[in-house]
């Protein structure tokens, strides 16, 4: 079916492809139609739809990603394989598991015969390499698809040949063409038959979504076999010949930077250290181990400049915040309700800490990755290196997790320039106290409420989100818009921010005049989007408020948010969640639910959770732990739209969970003198065991429309779910996140040296 | 410098390193064993857990020198072994990393070797108390997690029990 009667036109299914040329069957696809389109439920009081709702930040990552989508290839190789080099970054959200999936679906071929890899920097893809609001599948959904088709109509006409038989009497079947007697012949022999001498344009019509077999059935993930056995590897896993263990110093001030290093001989003269470097971020050090770098970094003597926050808290962070607030609009007249929200600095620290493998050299610079933006580090490091782009060769890693963090390159650009300081090839590794103190946070917020009510009827919602500067200056994918972004004095950040919000901010209930506003302040912190970017703080905010307007009314949280929902795919979903989770079952005092729902990344989440604050819980010991109030019970319903792998979404809503209980009860960073105060996992406290729900059920409901993103979908839901239900159970609203933010609960480990020393004694602790 | 000879894996290695160099960086950096993973260096979040004797331990909490000739170290590379032939699962894997791809647990991997041997030595440290798992052992479970992976860990953890 490589090529059709009749006019050109093409149809909802059908796609133009191109089959390239080369010595296998390479197919690539091409489109460009993206129809969209929002309604409203009627309501009591309608609200107008908003932006978000008519096109959203999938959309807009879609359709930057559209028109380079032709170069996207999927390979038949010779032993009947096929392979898929996929332009975004896997960082554990199932990527790569969903598009060999989607490549088996449509070429009829075993999972296990589909190897998809990263692809490295391709500058000519432009906005299409940008892994991000959780849009991969959104935006490759259709061009994966259609590639995997070509290339499977290639290979229909050349059995056609070989079997002597007309490509449309042929079938496929898992890796083979059969013939109607049942002869047969493998992909594997057909791929150099099929390939082309030059590019052709072909039209294809993709398999009918309801024959799907493999598409929406759960599957294991493609990498599990690697990870169980330890065998998957991470950048600081790589194996590149002379790249040493190499760690950086760093200033006792956030982002300060070195001015003298008193001791290097001494320290280059410490067992297995080879060289000592200053550059703009700290003292490099290189040894044969990174148990010695460590002990170099320790016992270098360096003067510092201080970093541009010196000497602040984050309570002086807090009052910038404030001073940059403006109104919140006023209201009709009304009952009011109001609420005013602080959202301290969290960590998106992830366990695998920013590292990069660099070879620098006569040049030319080679550098390995967990990189979701590397054609934005790709054109930085040819900047910092002062090379040409064509001589900076950027290869993607898959990341230990990233939750955010890796659409910054700053740790690629670090190792490329140790590297070139040094002139030999480094392995750059961020201690975890680098990485907790000096890696992006997600800002520091508050969030204003006003809704005003007559009787039952709720006639208007502002909301004013107030933030410190959130980073986008890794652009859409490309150095283009990075340096857009990148404009002096937040000139150009802002008002991507400003974009960014208001396409991803949707109130999803009809209360009469709705409004929400974001001013952004401060560009001195390292930040970045953290497993959603303003969605988990502003839900979180209007969910509340939302409780408030309830109990004022006089009436239940579920039937109030149900008889003002106007959407009805989270309708559905609220309902469901409300049955699974038996909402208004008796509790004993001090337990309660409470709901969170969200509307994003072409989806709906509802999350009911069950949260135990009696003193016995909450008061419970664990050694070097935060305990707290324990979310005992916790259920996500999500409908994502078609589940491509509905065992991965499942997974990321558990996850989306864990998120979002931490957001509530005990994730923070606090800025003291100039410094981030956590430096380790004993210090931040992201959910553990001990505050995981022992319950946890999710729902993944069966969707006919399009796929939507699911990697940070649950968060929000869940950070407002568990910030209703400690608030019903406590009977107090909660003002600020994490509740716990002003309790200290760890002794800070010293700036100087920048690093802890590893301890000597796990001996004895053994089980 | 120092000659260190232990057991990893169920060969005896002999490496040239200073006494100080905690194990975690000798598996790692100079025999090539990367499936212990560092997270904080400082024994709280412990992905490098590995087995020393037959007990959980946390390769960046020891000094090398403090091992001699007869330790045995086992890591994620070495579990496999640690189980009998016919204990073996469908993947020739250990029972409780059987038990792990059966419930699809890991998302980005990076933690999942230290939870695996921290879920073994649990199980045998149970077992010698004469007991079973407790929803109490799993909470008091340390490693860490941060795409959020728990529920399906306990899962596992409850499966790889019953088939070790």
């Amino acid at each position: 079916m490589t090529t059709t009667d009749g006019p050109r036109t093409v149809n909802r299914r059908k796609f133009i492809g191109y089959l390239l040329g080369g010595a296998t069957v390479v197919a690539a696809a091409d489109l460009g139609m993206f129809g969209r389109g929002a309604t409203a439920d009627a309501g009591e009081l309608p609200t107008l739809p908003q932006p978000a709702e008519i096109a959203d930040l999938s959309d807009l990552l879609t359709l930057a990603a559209a028109p380079t989508s032709q170069l996207i290839t999927v390979t038949i190789n010779d032993d009947g394989t096929a392979s898929f080099e996929l332009p975004r970054a896997e960082v554990g959200q199932g990527i790569t598991t969903a598009a060999a999936m989607l490549i088996a679906e449509e070429l009829d071929l075993p999972l296990d015969k589909v190897h998809v890899t990263l692809a490295p920097a391709r500058p000519e893809l432009l906005y299409n390499q940008i892994t991000g609001g959780s849009n991969t599948i959104h935006a490759m959904y259709t061009p994966i698809r259609v590639a995997a088709a070509v290339a499977k109509g290639a290979l229909l006409q050349a059995a056609a040949t070989v079997l002597g038989d007309s490509a449309n009497k042929l079938t496929s079947h898992l890796g083979h063409i059969v013939a109607p007697d049942g002869r047969r012949v493998d992909y594997g022999r057909l791929s150099a038959l099929a390939a082309k001498e030059q590019p052709e344009a072909v039209e294809v019509q993709l398999k009918d979504e309801g024959s799907h077999g493999v598409v929406g059935t759960p599957v294991n993930r493609i990498d599990a076999l690697d990870a169980v056995t330890g065998t998957k590897r991470f950048a600081t896993d790589l194996d590149v010949t002379d790249a040493l263990p190499t760690m950086v110093c760093r200033a006792p001030t956030l982002n300060g930077t070195p001015n003298a290093v008193h001791n290097a001989d001494e320290v280059r003269d410490m067992p297995g250290v080879t060289h000592v470097a200053t550059v703009p971020t700290g003292v490099a050090v290189r040894a044969s181990t990174f148990g010695q770098c460590i002990d170099a970094v320790r016992a270098l003597d360096v003067s510092w400049n201080d970093g541009p926050v010196a000497g602040m808290s984050d309570e002086d962070a807090l009052a910038g915040v404030r001073a940059a607030e403006g109104p919140v609009p006023a209201l009709p007249a009304g009952e009011t309700v109001s609420g005013d929200f602080t959202f301290w600095f969290r960590s998106n620290s992830a366990m695998d800490t920013n590292s990069a493998v660099a070879d620098v050299r006569e040049g030319r610079a080679e550098i390995w990755a967990s990189l979701k933006n590397p054609n934005v580090a790709q054109g930085r490091i040819a900047e910092a290196l002062g090379i040409p782009l064509n001589n900076v060769t950027v290869h993607v890693v898959q990341g230990g997790g990233s939750f955010g963090r890796r659409l910054f390159d700053e740790p690629a650009i670090e190792a490329a320039r140790i590297s070139h300081a040094m002139g030999v090839p480094v392995k750059l590794m961020w201690h975890r106290a680098d990485d907790a103190r000096v890696g992006r946070t997600h800002p520091l917020a508050t969030s204003r409420i006003r809704a005003c009510y007559s009787g039952d009827t709720v006639l208007g919602f502002q909301q004013a989100h107030t933030s410190i500067e959130t980073d986008f200056r890794h652009g859409l994918g490309d150095i283009i818009t990075a340096k857009a972004a990148d404009l002096p004095a937040g000139l150009g950040n802002l008002p991507f921010a400003q974009v960014i919000f208001h396409l991803t901010t949707i109130l999803p209930y009809d209360f009469g005049a709705v409004g929400q506003s974001l001013v952004e302040t401060d560009t001195r912190f390292n930040t970045s989007s953290m497993r959603n970017i303003y969605s988990p703080d502003v839900r979180t905010a209007n969910e509340l408020i939302v409780d408030q307007l309830a109990q004022r009314m006089g009436t239940d949280p579920l039937e109030f948010r149900l008889s003002h929902l106007r959407n009805g795919r989270l309708r559905t979903a609220l309902e469901t969640a409300a049955e699974k989770a038996e909402w208004g079952k008796e509790l004993p005092e001090g337990m309660a639910q409470g709901i969170g729902v969200h509307v994003e990344y072409k989806g709906v989440t509802a999350c009911i959770m069950e949260i135990d604050c009696r003193p016995e819980t909450v008061n419970r010991k664990v050694r070097n732990a935060v305990t707290g109030p324990r979310v005992t019970k916790a259920t996500m319903v999500i409908d994502c739209g078609r589940a491509i792998n509905p065992r991965g979404v499942e997974a990321q809503m558990q996850g989306c969970v864990n998120d979002g209980i931490a957001m509530t009860l005990t994730s923070s960073l606090h800025l003291r003198d100039g410094h981030f105060q956590e430096a380790s996992w004993d210090n931040y406290f992201y959910t553990r065991q001990w505050n995981t729900p022992p319950e946890l059920d999710v729902v993944v409901l069966e969707s006919t429309e399009p796929p939507g993103g699911v990697g940070e979908a649950g968060v929000a839901a869940s950070a407002a779910a568990a910030a209703c239900a400690y608030a019903r159970a406590t009977g107090t609203m909660p003002t600020e996140f994490p509740i716990n933010h002003q309790t200290l609960s760890f002794d800070p480990k010293p700036y100087t040296p920048p690093v802890p020393q590893s301890p000597t004694d796990g001996l004895d602790h053994t089980y | 410098m120092p000659e260190q000879t232990f057991i990893v894996n169920g060969e005896r290695v002999t490496v040239e390193v200073e006494d100080n160099v905690r194990v975690l960086w000798v598996l790692r950096d100079l025999l090539g064993v990367t499936g212990p993973k560092y997270g904080c260096g400082i024994n709280v979040c412990k992905a490098c857990t590995s087995h020393i004797n037959g007990k959980a331990f946390n390769p960046c909490a020891v000094q090398v020198g403090d091992l001699s000739a007869d330790d045995e170290v086992t890591t994620i590379e070495g579990l496999p072994a640690q189980a009998s032939e016919g204990a073996r699962g469908q993947h020739g894997l250990h029972p409780m990393q059987e038990a792990w791809l059966e419930r699809d647990v890991v998302q980005c991997g990076y933690c999942q070797p230290g939870q695996i041997m921290a879920a073994v030595a649990l199980v045998r440290k149970v077992r010698d108390e004469g007991r079973t798992i407790t929803d109490a052992d799993l909470d008091g479970i340390r490693n860490i997690c941060r795409c959020g992976t728990y529920t399906r860990i306990r899962e596992a953890i409850r499966d790889g029990e019953t088939r070790m």
